[in-house]
């Protein structure tokens, strides 16, 4: 097992174990802060592929702007925790057990699909993660949905500052 | 790496975020377990996109296939930063209304 494995695996269980951590903690802060950790090794698994400029983005994004978000509305609704809602036993074993089966089926699909077999993935080589060759598709094939995008951002800010202001 | 073992992961934190969506109760828990969807998502699109390039680059050694995959990742990110700021607006909105985040109270929008 080289060292390019080891920290697939690593990142791998990092991100699991973070995500099932999300869903049993009973404080919302706490999943919070699981949940950036997720963040993390989504990152981590980014820099593992040489996609840098999304692994950066992905940081400053996910886990700098929108869990700080989370975290800033948590803190102002003063949720306490054991005032929280709970879905009956029987409903959580049910939405359980639809997930699993959800995963099997996938898995199962995956695994049986023959066009998967053998096809590997570039790690830590390649250049087109890089910020250079990205700005310029950026910027040249991709420069109507950028701008475009602005607007978006526009809007769900003016949308954002109605709502909260009612 | 083979793409058999990037699938795995993506669809395993996939499937988590459809559990959370299911079992839990408060919305913003809801909202995050959505967020961890959209992640597997994109960490899948970057696996694709490193498959098809390293496929592309025994070809011709200066190609560009997957760069395409890598700025669909990059627009995910961008509406999904703006679909956040909404989506809490509202969720603060609820609140303000129904003092509860549980999203059994959205009921209520039917009538």
């Amino acid at each position: 097992m080289n060292t390019l494995e080891i920290l697939f695996y690593t990142l791998s269980a990092f991100a699991i174990i973070s995500a099932i951590m999300v869903l049993i903690s009973k404080n919302p802060i706490h999943s919070v802060l699981w949940l950036i950790l997720v963040f993390f090794a989504i990152s981590g698994h980014y820099i593992l592929l040489n996609a840098q400029f999304l692994a950066i983005v992905n940081i400053i994004v996910y886990a700098g702007a929108i869990m700080v978000l989370f975290l800033f509305v948590i803190m102002l609704m003063n949720v306490k925790k054991d005032k929280e809602p709970q879905k009956q036993l029987l409903v959580k074993l049910i939405g359980v057990i639809a997930g699993g089966s959800f995963l099997t089926l996938l898995l199962a699909l995956v695994k049986q699909n023959t066009s998967f077999q053998g096809r590997d993935v570039l790690l830590k080589e390649g250049s087109i993660g890089l910020i250079h060759p990205l700005g310029q598709a950026l910027f040249t094939d991709y420069v109507v949905p950028f701008e475009i995008s602005s607007v978006l951002f526009l809007s769900a800010m003016v949308g954002a500052v109605i709502i909260g202001k009612k | 790496m083979p793409i058999e073992y990037y699938i795995f992961l993506c669809l395993t934190l996939f499937s988590i975020g459809v559990i959370g969506v299911l079992t839990r109760r408060n919305a913003i828990i809801v909202f995050m377990c959505i967020e961890l969807m959209l992640n597997a998502v994109n960490l899948l699109l970057v696996a694709f996109s490193k498959m098809n390039y390293g496929a592309a680059l025994a070809m011709s050694p200066n190609t560009t296939a997957g760069i395409d995959a890598q700025l669909f990742v990059f627009f995910i990110m961008v509406v999904a930063a703006a679909e956040v700021s909404i989506g809490l607006a509202i969720i603060v909105m609820m609140y303000r209304n129904t003092h509860s985040i549980d999203i059994n109270f959205l009921n209520r929008l039917k009538n």
